[in-house]
C-alpha cells in the first residue's frame, strides 16, 4: 500500500532530540518560532540528570565555573562556551531549568558555584544543576549528617556499600543497606520497572516502611534514582512523608531513569505546546534549495516531507550518529559538513586511556562562525540558514571538561538567537 | 624476611611453566611456580590460540613441523576441553607463489601430516567468506586452544596433586649461590611490596622472552634471545569455522584462526628491544587487515574488538636476518658448566609447551635423583569447575542449565553470572585478597565482548563491593587499572561503531566516574 506524503512547513527544523535539540525546541518555542523537532533521540537515556557547565579545565577540578568560563576564552578560543557570554549562559540555563521544571522535572537552579554531586561509584563530580530529587545528596555530604545509602538486590551496577566505601572518608556517619524491592524477591531489577512501579502508591507505602526501619538512626537516605517516571517530585516528596526522612536520589550506571523521565516528559508535553514532534526518526535526506531546505524521513505511518527555513543540527557525536568514524577519517553523515580531526587514526587518541591530557579524538567536530553556522573547507558558511549546536561542535571535550550540558544549553541558546536574527532578515 | 620451601622453583607463569608444574606433580616433584604478573601474561597468552597441524612449518622448519603433528594428537586425546578441532585450511589466492603450492603436499608428506587438496569451489562451500580468488586450498588438522583454560588447569592439577603451589605477581629479584648451586631465590611480592625468599633443589627459569634475564640473575650469559613482536585482532564476530592460513611461506597477516565467538587475525613480525612495553600500532592494525583481505575479503568491513601484542623469544644462533627465518622449535639449556641445579627453557610455541614441560622435567627429576617417568601424554588434564570460565561460549550454557534467575549476568557481552565471580574469588587457581578486575578477567570470559569491559567492569566491581569483597577504595583503582589495560588493546582499533563503544566508554569512567582523577595510589598500599 503507498502511503501519502505528509506535509510539515517551520521556521526552525532541529535534527536531534538530544540535550541540544531539546533546548533550542524549548527557547524556540518561548520566543514564537515555529519549530519541528525531528531525528534520534540520541543519548539522552544516557544520561544522569545532572547538567554540567564546565568542571574540569586542563584536569583541574573548577569550583567557580563561571569565573573558569572567562579563562577558558583566553586558553582556548575556539571553545564554544568561550563565544558565549557567561551572563548569556546563565539564562539559557536558567530558562531551560525553569521550563523542565514546570512541565515535571523540577530542577536546582543554576549557582556561582558547581555542586559536588555523588556518582554510583562513590566519587563526587563537579555539576551545576541536579534534579530537585537529587539536591538533598549535596546538602547532606555538605552537612556530613548521619546517612544510609540503599541499594536494591537485582539492582546491578549500584552498589549502596560502594558508595558508602568510597565516601566514608570524608563522610563517616555513612552508612549501606542492600534491600528488597518492594515484591521483587529474586532475579534482575530494573531502574526503569522500579521507577514505574513506584508511580503505583501501595508500593511507595511498602517501600517506607522497609526505610523506616532499615535506615533508623539517620537523618538522610540515599536511594538509586527510581523515584517514579513522570512525577518525580510528587512521588520523592510523598516517600519523604511516610518514611519521615530526608531522601535524595543517587544517579544509576545508564541508561538511567533521569534520562528516561526527560525523554518521555518532553515527547508528551511539547506537542501540546505547539512543536511538532516526530523522535526516534532518522532523517533520510536534506536538501538546500534557493527559496527553501527540505528534509525527508519516514515513521511508521509513512513518508513525512518538512520546509524549513532554517535547520539546526543536533544530532551528538559518534553514539548518537552525529560523526562516523571511519577507517582513516571522520565524516558528519547527514550534510557531509566538512569535520575539524586530527590528521591520522595514529592521532586519536592518546597512548594511555586516562592521560590528562585527553583524546584528540573528542576535539574534532563542526566548526561554525560566531552565529553557529557551519563552515566549508574554505572557511565561509556551509549555508546562510543552517546551524549547528552541540557537542557536535568541534574544539571542545565534553567528556574530560563535564561540558556537555553547558555546550548543549548554551549553544542552542546562541544559535537560536541567530535563527532568530536570520528569520528576521 | 619469610622463607618458603620446596624441590623445584619454577619462575615463570606461562604454558611452558604451568605444564612443567603438572610434569613435576605427577612425577611426585613439589614445586613452587612464580609469575610477575599472572598466567600466560607473555606470549602464552598473546597468540592465535592455533593448535598447529604442523602444516605452517613444512616448508621451513620440519623438526618443528613434526614436533607439532605429534603434540597435536596427543593434546586433542588429553586436553579435549581445551581444545576445538576445526580443521585448517591453506589457502592460496591469485598471485601467490603457484610452485609452493603445488609443492605443499609433498612438504607435509615428509613431516606425516595429513593433507588433503580441495578445489577451490568445495573450499568456498566450507568457508563462504574465502575470496573469489582462491586458486588452491588444502585441508590439515590444525584446532584451536585455549591457552588460558589450559594453563589454569595445568595448575589446578599440580594443586590436587601433590599441594604444588602458584604464587601470581611475584617477581624474581637475584638468587643466592653457592659456588656451583643455587641455594635460594629472592622474590617481591609486588602486591604487597614485601620481599620473600624461597629455598628449592632445583630452579627452573621458564621466563619465555623474559629468560635471559632471569638467566643474566642467576650469573648464566649463554641465553641469547632476539624478540619479535607480534600483533594480532580480534574480530566482534567468528568469521571462519576453520583456521585459515595463507599458502606461502610464513608472512604478515597470513593466519585467521576463529576463537570460539571471535576471529584471531595476525601476525606482523618486527624486531623489538623493549619487552615489557609493546603495544599494537595504527600501521601494524592496518598491515593485518590490508594483508588478509587478500584471503578473507570481509576483513576490509568487519569490527574489530581489540588488538594486541606480545614478544616471541627467539633462540639466537648465527645471523639471521629475517626472524620468521629462526626456527620455533625450544631450547633447553642446562647451564652445567656453571650450575648444577638451574636450567633454562624457552623459544617454542604453544603447541610444543607440553613436550618442552616434558624435556625440562626429564633433566630436573634426574637431576633429583628421580626416576619415575613423564605421563602428561597420557593422563587426562582435569576438567576442573573454577577454570572452565574461559571457554567461549560456556558461561551461557552453565547458566542457562543451572535456571537460578537470582544469578544474575554481569558481563553482558559475554554472559558471565556473579556465580562464576563467586567460584573464580573463592578457589581459582592464584586467587588471592583483594583480587584484581584484571585477575578475573583472566579467570573468565568478562570484557572479551566487544564492550571489552567497560561496563562489566564497573558491574563486577559494585557486585564485589556489595559482597563486601571491595570494602575501601581498591575497587576504584581496580576498575581504573582494569579499563587502562583493556584500552591498550582498544586503541588501534577504534573505528567504526567501536568508536561510539568507546565514546560511551569513556563518559562513564571519566565523565560520570571520574576515574582519570582518583588520586595517586601508593605501591603495595
Amino acid at each position: 500500500m503507498k502511503q501519502e506524503t505528509r506535509y510539515i512547513d517551520t521556521e526552525l527544523a532541529v535534527i536531534g532530540t538530544g540535550l541540544a535539540g531539546i533546548a533550542a525546541a524549548i527557547f524556540a518555542l518561548n520566543r514564537g518560532i515555529s519549530c519541528t523537532l525531528t531525528g534520534n533521540t540520541g543519548a539522552l537515556a544516557y544520561t544522569t540528570g545532572y547538567l554540567d557547565l564546565l568542571g574540569f579545565s586542563d584536569s583541574r577540578f573548577i569550583s567557580a565555573p563561571w569565573d573558569a568560563l572567562g579563562d577558558l576564552a583566553k586558553s582556548c578560543p575556539g571553545h564554544p562556551l568561550a563565544g558565549i557570554a557567561p551572563t548569556k549562559i546563565a539564562e539559557a540555563f536558567t530558562e531551560f531549568t525553569n521550563f523542565i521544571g514546570s512541565i515535571g522535572v523540577g530542577y536546582s537552579p543554576p549557582g556561582q558555584e558547581n555542586l559536588r554531586a555523588i556518582t554510583p561509584a562513590g566519587t563526587l563530580k563537579p555539576t551545576l544543576c541536579v534534579p530537585l530529587t537529587m539536591i538533598k545528596g549535596i546538602t547532606a555530604l555538605h552537612s556530613k549528617a548521619p546517612c544510609t545509602v540503599f541499594g536494591f538486590h537485582g539492582l546491578k551496577g549500584f552498589s549502596a556499600h560502594q558508595i558508602a566505601a568510597n565516601l566514608k572518608s570524608i563522610w563517616p556517619e555513612i552508612e549501606a543497606r542492600t534491600i528488597h524491592f518492594p515484591g521483587h524477591e529474586s532475579g534482575e531489577l530494573y531502574a526503569e520497572v522500579a521507577a514505574r512501579a513506584l508511580e503505583v502508591p501501595q508500593n511507595r507505602i511498602l517501600l517506607a516502611e522497609i526505610l523506616k526501619h532499615e535506615g533508623a538512626g539517620s537523618s538522610y537516605l540515599g536511594l538509586p534514582a527510581i523515584l517514579g517516571m513522570h512525577n518525580p517530585d510528587e512521588i520523592h516528596a510523598d516517600l519523604e512523608r511516610l518514611s519521615g526522612f530526608s531522601i535524595f536520589e543517587i544517579p544509576t550506571m545508564p541508561p538511567s531513569v533521569p534520562g528516561i523521565r526527560l525523554r518521555e516528559i518532553i515527547e508528551q508535553t511539547l506537542p501540546a505546546k505547539g512543536i511538532t514532534m516526530i523522535p526516534q526518526q532518522k532523517i533520510r535526506k536534506i536538501e538546500f534549495h534557493k527559496e527553501k531546505i527540505t528534509l525527508s524521513l519516514f515513521d511508521n505511518y509513512g513518508p513525512i516531507a518538512i520546509t524549513a527555513r532554517t535547520v539546526l543540527l543536533a544530532t551528538g557525536r559518534f553514539l548518537s550518529g552525529g560523526l562516523e568514524a571511519h577507517f582513516d577519517h571522520i565524516s558528519e553523515p547527514l550534510i557531509h559538513l566538512p569535520v575539524h580531526q586530527p590528521p591520522s587514526r595514529e592521532k586519536w587518541y592518546q597512548e594511555e586511556y586516562l592521560d590528562s591530557r585527553g583524546h584528540e579524538i573528542h576535539l574534532a567536530g563542526i566548526e561554525t562562525d560566531g552565529s553557529f553556522r557551519p563552515l566549508k573547507n574554505d572557511g565561509t558558511v556551509y549555508d546562510k540558514r543552517l546551524f549547528a549546536a552541540g557537542i557536535v561542535l568541534a574544539h571542545q571535550d565534553w567528556i574530560r571538561q563535564r561540558c556537555g550540558a553547558g555546550v548543549a544549553i548554551a549553544t542552542a541558546s546562541a544559535a537560536v538567537d541567530a535563527i532568530i536574527e536570520h528569520l528576521a532578515q | 624476611m619469610s622463607t618458603l620451601q620446596t624441590e623445584a622453583l619454577i619462575i615463570g607463569g606461562g604454558v611452558t611453566g604451568t605444564g612443567i608444574m603438572r610434569d613435576l606433580a605427577l612425577r611426585g616433584i613439589h614445586s613452587i611456580l612464580i609469575e610477575k604478573n599472572d598466567l600466560c601474561a607473555g606470549a602464552s597468552g598473546g597468540n592465535h590460540g592455533l593448535l598447529h597441524s604442523g602444516g605452517r612449518y613444512v616448508s621451513n622448519d620440519i623438526q618443528s613441523a613434526v614436533e607439532c603433528r605429534i603434540e597435536n594428537a596427543i593434546l586433542k586425546n588429553i586436553a579435549p576441553h581445551c581444545i576445538e578441532e576445526t580443521g585448517g585450511l591453506f589457502v592460496g589466492v591469485a598471485g601467490d607463489d603457484e610452485q609452493f603450492g603445488i609443492l605443499f603436499p609433498s612438504y607435509c608428506k615428509a613431516a606425516e601430516i595429513e593433507c588433503e587438496e580441495l578445489d577451490a569451489a568445495e573450499a568456498r562451500l566450507l568457508e563462504p567468506s574465502l575470496s573469489a580468488d582462491l586458486i588452491k586450498a588444502y585441508l590439515v588438522p590444525d584446532a584451536t586452544i585455549d591457552p588460558f583454560h589450559l594453563a589454569l588447569e595445568n595448575v589446578e592439577h599440580a594443586r590436587m596433586h601433590n599441594g604444588s603451589q602458584y604464587l601470581p605477581h611475584c617477581l624474581i629479584q637475584g638468587f643466592e649461590r653457592k659456588d656451583d648451586i643455587l641455594a635460594g631465590a629472592v622474590c617481591l611480592d609486588q602486591r604487597t611490596g614485601k620481599t620473600f625468599r624461597i629455598e628449592a633443589r632445583q630452579f627452573i627459569n621458564a621466563g619465555g622472552g623474559w629468560a635471559m634475564n632471569i638467566a643474566r640473575l642467576a650469573g648464566c650469559d649463554d641465553v641469547r634471545l632476539l624478540w619479535s613482536k607480534g600483533t594480532l585482532l580480534v574480530s566482534h564476530a567468528r568469521l571462519t569455522d576453520r583456521v585459515i592460513n595463507r599458502l606461502r611461506p610464513p608472512s604478515d597477516g597470513d593466519i585467521l584462526v576463529p576463537g570460539g565467538t571471535v576471529s584471531i587475525l595476525g601476525t606482523t613480525s618486527v624486531r623489538t628491544g623493549d619487552i615489557d612495553n609493546v603495544r599494537p600500532t595504527v600501521e601494524e592494525v592496518n598491515k593485518n587487515v590490508r594483508e588478509g583481505m587478500a584471503m578473507i575479503p570481509t576483513l576490509a568491513t568487519t569490527r574489530f574488538i581489540r588488538a594486541f601484542s606480545r614478544v616471541r623469544p627467539l633462540v639466537q644462533s648465527g645471523n639471521q636476518d629475517d626472524d620468521r627465518n629462526i626456527a620455533r622449535s625450544f631450547s633447553l639449556f642446562d647451564h652445567s658448566s656453571s650450575l648444577r641445579n638451574f636450567c633454562t627453557i624457552t623459544g617454542g610455541k604453544l603447541t610444543t609447551y607440553r613436550l618442552m614441560a616434558e624435556k625440562t622435567a626429564d633433566l630436573v627429576a634426574g637431576r633429583l635423583g628421580n626416576t619415575a617417568t613423564c605421563t602428561t601424554g597420557t593422563t587426562p588434564l582435569p576438567d576442573s569447575s573454577s577454570c572452565k570460565w574461559t571457554k567461549p561460549g560456556a558461561s551461557p550454557r552453565y547458566w542457562y542449565v543451572s535456571k537460578n534467575p537470582a544469578d544474575m549476568i554481569l558481563c553482558e557481552c559475554e554472559m558471565v553470572p556473579q556465580s562464576a565471580i563467586t567460584q573464580i574469588i573463592a578457589d581459582s587457581p592464584g586467587g588471592e585478597d583483594d583480587m584484581s578486575l584484571e585477575s578475573i578477567a583472566l579467570r573468565t570470559r568478562a570484557g572479551k565482548g566487544p564492550c571489552q569491559g567497560s561496563f562489566c567492569g564497573i558491574r563486577i566491581a559494585s557486585h564485589l563491593y556489595d559482597q563486601k569483597y571491595y570494602t575501601n577504595d581498591s575497587g576504584l583503582y581496580h576498575m581504573r587499572d582494569f579499563f587502562s589495560e583493556r584500552f591498550k588493546g582498544m586503541r588501534s582499533v577504534i573505528w567504526g561503531q567501536q568508536m561510539a563503544q568507546m565514546e560511551l566508554a569513556e563518559a562513564l569512567h571519566c565523565g560520570l566516574l571520574g576515574l582519570e582523577n582518583l588520586p595517586p595510589k601508593v605501591k603495595g598500599d
